[in-house]
Formats: structure tokens, sequence, C-alpha cells
């Protein structure tokens, strides 16, 4: 996100920040050329529909205005934003301390990694909609459903890469603190965490994309309680509002890219002193 | 489990003692059979042999990290110092906390901790670098940091497993000087395991040579040249004459 305000600085800034932000400037250059070319496209598409389909794909700034900035539109669209953006992020959270929890107590006791692992890679391939159905029974058509139908869909990635990353400790290290005899504890918090960080934030960064899927999927299966953006995009569809069905995709891109950013922000930051995925 | 540390079995001044020591693997392999060493405080002794002999195994042997499956290892696990082959640093702390690695997994409290890692960068000529982190530094200049990090334990049986085999020339011989002087001044039993005889032979009082697999010590040398030794000690003829013999005896367990 803060990469888009650079190429408008660059030319404001003291020549060496300058030519430090032309680096940034080029890595940001073709997305943004391909962004460029493709509202083109759309805006082609768009205009090449006879009225009577226009609707279908209102042109950009249509959907700007109309979907996004006119003041109906977003008094709408931003709480749903919200709504589902803490949906997200909350059943994300959840995801990351069990899914940590259950990676950790996997390393512990191979047995139980053996006992459960299959039981992760079943959770993962089940269909989640297919259990959704199961979940407005127990649950009811509540927030507790669609949260967990969030965690269902982002948990995967967290434990299996977490424990990856604890299992991958170079053998030498591992004797070194075998020779202090030091105590499973020690071993998990000096050498272990620290050692799965590069591959644990991997997953978060997967995770993170998959909660905000799995928010949009709940409020789309559920729809009750307060609207999120998955409730707004069916009920566009339904009232033939298209350009505010654009712009709550559009939302729900951005709140997928936002999540995204963010965790490959922390994780070059976190990783950039020692680990070569974040070299330079 | 046999037993295998203890200090009553070590001789008044025995760093190291194996006796009878053999170690079979689960499938059958025999990798050492009928090893007999010992160590005093005070030597340094280089062990050579073919590929695969169990070198490095009989450092694990010696440290503990391995079990023999017969005979008795005696060692004063307390202080014994291990370089492996690797630097094996953990690459998210800085040198300076690499070096205090084992002090902080021993407790020590803070304070007496960075005192003596700064004292040790300073020895090893690294008290410059002490902010970096690992993957800044060359390979000569991690292997420093591995040393030191054993050396704040201060120990006195130190075992050395190739520590240098990756290096160029010029960087093991300098490492090499550097490590006998702190050999000299710090008088801890030495165990070095190397691929080069003339490494060996500059650093030792005395040379082992072992046998293929299963491994056996099948020769000794004692190395006669007084500390401290110059480099110039290489080039002298009868550093040659000693190279060549350990050179020979090696050669007979190879072919």
């Amino acid at each position: 996100m803060t990469q888009l305000q650079s190429p408008q600085r660059a030319g404001e800034a003291t020549p060496a920040v300058a030519s430090r932000n032309s680096g940034r400037g080029r890595s940001i250059l073709p997305p943004a050329l391909l962004f460029c070319g493709i509202l083109a496209v759309w805006e082609a598409i768009s205009a090449s529909l006879s009225p009577g389909r226009k609707y279908l794909l209102p042109s950009p700034q249509s959907v700007l205005v109309h979907g996004l900035l006119a003041h109906d539109a977003y008094s709408q669209i931003l709480p749903s934003f919200v709504r589902t953006a803490l949906l997200s992020l909350g059943g994300f959270l959840v995801a990351i301390v069990f899914g940590m929890i259950v990676a950790a107590v996997m390393y512990r006791f191979r047995w139980f990694e053996r006992a459960a692992f299959p039981y992760l890679v079943a959770l993962q391939a089940v269909p989640v909609l297919a259990i959704a159905p199961l979940m407005a029974v127990v649950f009811g058509y509540s927030d507790m459903a669609k949260g967990l139908i969030v965690v269902l869909i982002a948990f995967f990635p967290i434990p299996a890469n977490f424990l990856l990353g604890l299992r991958s400790v170079d053998a030498g290290l591992v004797d070194l603190f075998r020779l202090h005899r030091t105590g499973w504890w020690t071993r998990f918090f000096k050498l272990a965490l620290p050692n799965s960080l590069p591959q644990l934030l991997t997953g978060f960064r997967i995770s993170a994309g998959l909660a905000v899927i799995g928010a949009i999927v709940g409020e789309e299966f559920f729809q009750a309680g307060v609207p999120g953006l998955g409730m707004r995009l069916l009920q566009y569809l339904d009232q033939v509002e298209y350009n505010r069905l654009y712009g709550a995709l559009i939302l729900s891109s951005l709140l997928g890219i936002g999540f995204y950013s963010f965790f490959t922000w922390l994780s070059h930051r976190l990783l950039r002193s020692w680990h070569e995925s974040a070299a330079g | 489990m046999v037993h295998t540390l203890s200090r009553r079995d070590l001789g008044e001044k025995d760093a190291l003692a194996f006796s009878g020591v053999a170690l079979t693997y689960p499938d059958g392999t025999a990798a050492l059979d009928e090893v007999e060493l010992s160590v005093k405080r005070g030597e340094f002794v280089s062990i050579v042999g073919p590929s695969g002999c169990g070198k490095s195994t009989l450092l694990k042997l010696a440290s503990g990290l391995v079990a023999p499956t017969a005979g008795v290892v005696s060692v004063d696990r307390d202080r014994l110092g291990y370089v492996f082959q690797d630097a094996t640093l953990l690459p998210w702390r800085k040198v300076k906390d690499n070096v205090g690695l084992l002090l902080e997994l021993h407790k020590v409290p803070k304070a007496q901790r960075e005192a003596r890692v700064r004292e040790t960068l300073e020895l090893v000529g690294l008290d410059a670098f002490s902010e970096h982190h690992p993957r800044r530094l060359s390979g000569g200049m991690k292997m420093r940091v591995s040393l030191a990090r054993s050396l704040t334990m201060d120990p006195s049986i130190f075992l050395f497993d190739e520590p240098f085999g990756a290096l160029d020339e010029i960087t093991r011989e300098r490492l090499n000087e550097e490590l006998l002087s702190l050999f000299i001044d710090r008088g801890f039993a030495g165990v070095f395991v190397t691929h080069s005889i003339y490494e060996a032979v500059y650093l030792s009082t005395r040379v082992v040579v072992m046998s293929a697999r299963p491994g056996r010590i099948v020769a000794e040398f004692d190395i006669p040249f007084p500390y401290p030794r110059g480099p110039e000690v290489r080039f002298s003829a009868e550093f040659a004459q000693i190279a060549g013999k350990v050179s020979y005896a090696l050669r007979g367990q190879i072919a």
C-alpha cells in the first residue's frame, strides 16, 4: 500500500532517497501499467456493450462514482467492509492460535503428529460449503458459524508450515543444544521457534488471504446478522445494482490484498537481517 | 545403556579416555572397534584417517552425543568445548548473542555474560563485528565466532571436527596459528579431526592414524616441535619427514 505513494514522493525527496525510491518505483511500475491496461480493456468492453446490456458491466468510473463514492453507496458498503475485515481477522487469529498449538504438540509428540496429521489434511480437503449446512444446524445462522467457516478455510497452512519450520532445524545446532543438556522448552523457544519463523510467516500470508475468502463465503452462505461484504454481493445481485456489486467486489479484493501485503511486509521486516528470503 | 561419562574413571591428568570403545549401528555396521585413546591436559591430539572411518563419530562419543555399544568413555562433560564442521551459528542472532549462547543456556547472569562475551570477541579479533548477523561474515569469521562461543565456557577438553576444512588455505593457516596461541594460553586438552596431514602435524603434540571402517587406531606419532610454533616450522626438513611418515601410515590404510 505504501509503495503506491513512492513515485509521487520521489520528485520532492532528496537525491539519495529519490534514487532508493526509484528502485521501488521500478518494481511497482509493471503492475501499475498492467492495472491501467486492465482498466482500458474494461472500459472498452463496457463501451462496446449494447445500451440494453450495459448494466452488466458498467464503466470503471461509473463503478467508482455510483458504486463506491456516492453517499448512499459508501455509507452502506463501508460498514460492511469493516464487518468482513473483523470477521476475517477474528477467524484468522483463532486459526493462528490453534494452528500453532496443534503444530507445537505435533512437534513435541511424534505419535500425535502421526495420529492427527491425516485428519488435518482431510479437513483441508473437505469442501467447506458441504459442511456449512451442518454448521447451520449446530450453531444456527450466527456469527459463530461464519467465524468457524473462516477458521476452517484458513487453518491448514498454519500448522503445516509451522511444523515444517520447527522440524527444519540444522542437525548441528540440535547437537549443540543437546551437548549442553537443554530441556525441551529451551530448545523450543531458543532454537525451533525462531528457526520456524520464515515458514510460519509464509503460513500466515497464505492463511490471511484464505481468511478473507472464508469470511465472504461464510457471509454468502449464512446471510444473517449484520451484513458484511458477502451479503452485500448477493443483495446487489438481487437488486440489479451492478455498480455497487462491482464496488463490493473491488473492496473484497482490496481486503485480501491488504492482508497479504501486511504479512509480506511483516515477514520482510522480521527476516531481513538473517534470512535469504528477505535479502537486500 | 553403557555408562559412558564419569569423572572417577579418569586418570590423574587424563581429560579424555577411551578404553575398549566400540560402536556398532543397529543395522550391524561396525563404525569403531577397540579404540584405546587417552588425552591429557596440555596435549593436542589430531586424528587423521580415510573418509568414513569414524573420526567424527569418535568426537560424538567423546562428547556423549552418542553412546558406545561397548567400552567406556571418560570425560568431564561440564567443561567440554565442541567445534563442528560448520560454524552452527543461530542466523537470527547477532554475533555477540551467538557467542553468549552457551553462557545463556547455562544461566550465567547477564552482566557477567556480557563481560565474558566482550573479552572473548576481543580474543578472536571480532569485537568490531559484535552487532553483525552471521550472514554478513566470511567463512573464516563465522568459524571464529563458533570458536569464541566454545571458549566462553573455558573448556578443559576441546573437540574440533574438521573446523577449517571448508576454508581457503591462507585463512586455514591463520586460524591454525590462532588456535595454537589459544591452546598455549588456555592449556586445554585438544582433540582435532582433520583431513589435512600438514594441519595435524603443525598443531599437535601427537597425531593418531585411524584405519578404514571399522575405525581402529593403527599408528601414533609424537610431534617433537616445542610451542610456540612459528609458521616457519611447516618448512623445516623434520616437519616434512614426520608428515611423510604420517602420510605413509595413512596410505597403508587406504590401499
